[in-house]
């Protein structure tokens, strides 16, 4: 029998409603009791003294790019990326090559996860066939291959009929269709967001409208099938609005922010650096404020990093030539303490169901809380300690961060997988 | 910071100044070919033009050669992108030749603003994509200081495809340094609002007689047909609603300087009796363009 005893720290875990200085046991990679004076016989013990001790953190959008990009990132790098950031469980989309739309990739990936990831890795399903936006993929055998959502993440589904069809057989099957929002005709050939800054640099834009368009009509959609819906990476103010609107309305709808849409705008943008360039891409002010009040209100229910490596040799061209996406997995909690714990925003509690309960609830995932009985996974962070990003010591492969050098107060200190802990700062 | 030439938006009013006032220098008496120098004797200058360009690598070949540098050029409209040769890969590849400075055209913008930051050349921005296109603005400004002696309070319409245009961001910041009422003009769809924003004292218009309405300048801009593909304007009506025709130069100051950097498309954007009028500057134009170009090339190559 293998003993864990976590000592000392604040336990913050808002699934259980439980907020207080207490030790956590665990036995055989199960939470066995939360509280004080805890028999330690015979137990390893991890002091967590001044340290928050949460549920693991869950990331519901990851690129981990295996099968087919391996140079880009691999299962363990990516895991080994996400336990660095503090988190314990992972939802990987389908655009690796080939796509994730067929039971016989989903079981790939779960077998890859299980032999070579430190922590849980969760596959995301296509929503069509190679993503292209046509014929649905097979759910129902991926279902049972473990995939958790469906999405066409990257390649939003254009046809609306073809939405409307997955989404009532997502509905059947009882899983949330995750949309990747953009109108392809209304942001082609856009390299960053549509505005002042875009129109300054001679760079082709985005408008904001490319993605409202396709949340609009989604939330329509949702409403007709009774999907449970969930807006990727919100990025635009009116979007945000949008959102809200429908859980007034009583819909299954829920949204993820990424930490750089909470945080940077498209004036922070370094002119023609490409580990700015993403997508949705970085808007502007109003719409960071807007995200981040948006998940202060609860409009927005998570965070999520849409970690997408890419090496360096693709970055290092042209702007518009480089390929969007950055990776995220290290640094999204230094930025969600920066901007909405340090300044007063939200406690810590609001921080912790952002990255676990609400998460697990999108998803159904059997993960998200201390309780008693359930699967050992923590996350032990702190909330003062000064540290600096160096991308270059990134467990991931790739190096595509516009945050490196940027200093943080307060970061990951340890996560534990099952009992394990499979990253610890300044440790293994 | 290297000391190239890289927009006119990050240089001040002053340095413009200096480079202008320079440029007279090296502008030829009339009737008289240039002078030739031999400031540059023994200096390198690679021309490096991913995107083809007679006239604009043309000159800035005659410039080097007048201050008496060795300037080899290449063309490579795309094809070292094409053999899988990264532009970072090219560049170091010359780098290693070690000029003293590189002109570069690219289809990209913010090109060689990115190599900026991995190379220790200076680079002078021969135009980037849709970015900037500084020597032209450079060169347009030596044209009207020319023919008015100031830009300061001048009415400059600039007509066409402004999104898509560095000839126009360039003539817009440098232009908004000097206090000149500005006026862009063309099809909705090619005037994007938030352009009236990128410098102070510009007005949008979509109405070319109110654009030209007085104006002391007129810069018309090429107009890309393949534009039309991409449902910006109605196929065969451009000329008619932004084509530049006799009649309107009549509504301008009597003294109207016609400006268009060229190539032009006769009845596409200019009537041919617009283009070589008297009120035409274009082959003005053209001659400040090495003039500029080795005030330009001199400073950059000075320290």
């Amino acid at each position: 029998m293998s003993r864990l005893l976590i000592k000392n720290g604040r336990v913050v875990d808002p699934a259980a409603n439980l907020d207080q200085i207490a030790n956590v046991a665990i036995e055989d990679g199960i939470i066995r009791q939360v509280g004080a004076n805890l028999d330690a016989s015979g137990a390893e013990i991890f002091d967590a003294s001044g340290c928050i001790v949460a549920p693991g953190f869950i990331d519901i959008h990851v690129h981990l790019r295996e099968p087919g990009f391996e140079h880009s990132e691999t299962i363990e790098s990516g895991s080994r990326a996400a336990a660095a950031g503090g988190f314990t469980s992972i939802c990987c989309m389908p655009n690796t090559d080939p796509v994730n739309d067929n039971a016989t990739v989903t079981s790939y990936i779960v077998d890859r996860a299980r032999r070579h990831a430190v922590v849980n890795v969760y596959p995301i399903g296509a929503i069509t066939k190679d993503s292209a936006g046509e014929e649905l993929a097979s759910f129902a055998s991926m279902k049972q291959a473990g995939i958790v959502a469906i999405s066409d993440d990257g390649r939003p589904v254009m046809n609306a009929r073809v939405v409307r069809h997955a989404m009532e057989f997502a509905r059947a099957l009882d899983i949330p269709l995750i949309e990747h929002c953009e109108d392809l005709h209304l942001s082609a050939g856009g390299n960053m967001h549509e505005g002042l800054v875009s129109t300054r640099l001679g760079l082709r834009g985005i408008p904001r409208s490319s993605e409202d368009v396709m949340v609009a009509r989604d939330i329509l959609l949702a409403e007709v099938t009774g999907v449970r819906y969930h807006v990727a990476h919100i990025s635009s103010r009116i979007a945000v609005e949008m959102v809200a609107f429908a859980k007034a309305r009583g819909l299954k709808v829920t949204s993820e922010a990424t930490p750089h849409h909470f945080v940077l705008a498209d004036a922070d943008m370094l002119p023609y650096d490409s580990n700015y360039k993403m997508k949705p891409p970085l808007r502007e002010r109003p719409d960071v404020e807007a995200v981040t009040h948006g998940l202060i209100s609860g409009a927005i229910d998570a965070i999520a990093t849409d970690h997408a490596p890419h090496p360096g040799d693709e970055k290092m061209q042209e702007f518009e030539r480089c390929p969007f996406g950055i990776i995220g997995l290290e640094t999204a909690l230094g930025l969600a303490l920066e901007q909405l714990y340090h300044p007063g925003h939200v406690g810590i509690s609001h921080i912790v169901k952002l990255f676990t309960q609400n998460p697990a609830q999108i998803l159904s995932l059997d993960r998200g809380t201390l309780r008693p009985g359930a699967v050992a996974d923590v996350t032990i962070f702190d909330t003062d300690r000064k540290w600096t990003y160096d991308v270059a010591k990134s467990p991931s492969k790739s190096r595509n961060s516009p945050f490196h050098g940027r200093t943080f107060t307060g970061g990951p200190v340890a996560a534990i997988v099952a009992g394990q802990v499979v990253w610890s700062l300044g440790g293994a | 910071m290297t000391r190239g030439l890289l927009d006119i938006e990050s240089i001040s009013r002053q340095d413009i100044e200096t480079i202008l006032a320079r440029s007279k220098t090296f502008q030829p008496a009339p009737g008289q070919p240039f002078k030739r120098t031999s400031i540059l004797q023994g200096r390198s200058i690679v021309n490096l033009f991913f995107e083809a360009s007679t006239r604009t690598r043309t000159s800035f070949e005659i410039a080097a050669r007048r201050m008496g540098a060795e300037v080899l050029s290449i063309t490579s409209s795309g094809s070292s992108v094409t053999k899988g040769e990264s532009l970072v890969d090219t560049l170091n590849t010359l780098g290693a030749m070690r000029p003293d400075a590189i002109v570069m055209r690219h289809a990209a913008s913010g090109a060689p603003h990115f190599l900026s930051r991995y190379l220790p050349v200076p680079i002078v921005n021969a135009g980037d994509g849709t970015h900037e296109h500084p020597t032209q603005a450079l060169l347009d400004a030596l044209t009207i200081l020319d023919r008015r002696g100031t830009l300061e309070g001048l009415r400059v319409a600039i007509i066409g495809d402004i999104a898509h245009s560095r000839v126009a961001r360039s003539n817009i910041f440098l232009l908004s340094k000097f206090g000149a009422q500005i006026v862009l003009c063309g099809p909705a769809t090619l005037l994007p609002p938030q352009i009236g924003q990128i410098a102070p004292g510009i007005e949008l218009t979509t109405d070319m007689e109110h654009a030209i309405r007085g104006a002391d300048v007129i810069m018309m801009l090429r107009v890309q047909i393949e534009r039309q593909n991409e449902a910006a304007f109605p196929a065969g009506e451009y000329f008619s609603f932004y084509g530049l025709r006799l009649e309107h130069i009549e509504a301008a100051k009597p003294n109207v300087i016609v400006m268009h950097p060229g190539p032009i498309n006769r009845g596409r954007e200019i009537a041919s009796e617009v283009a070589d009028s008297q009120r035409s500057a274009i082959l003005n134009q053209v001659e400040n363009g090495i003039a500029v170009r080795m005030a330009v090339l001199e400073r950059v190559l000075a320290q």
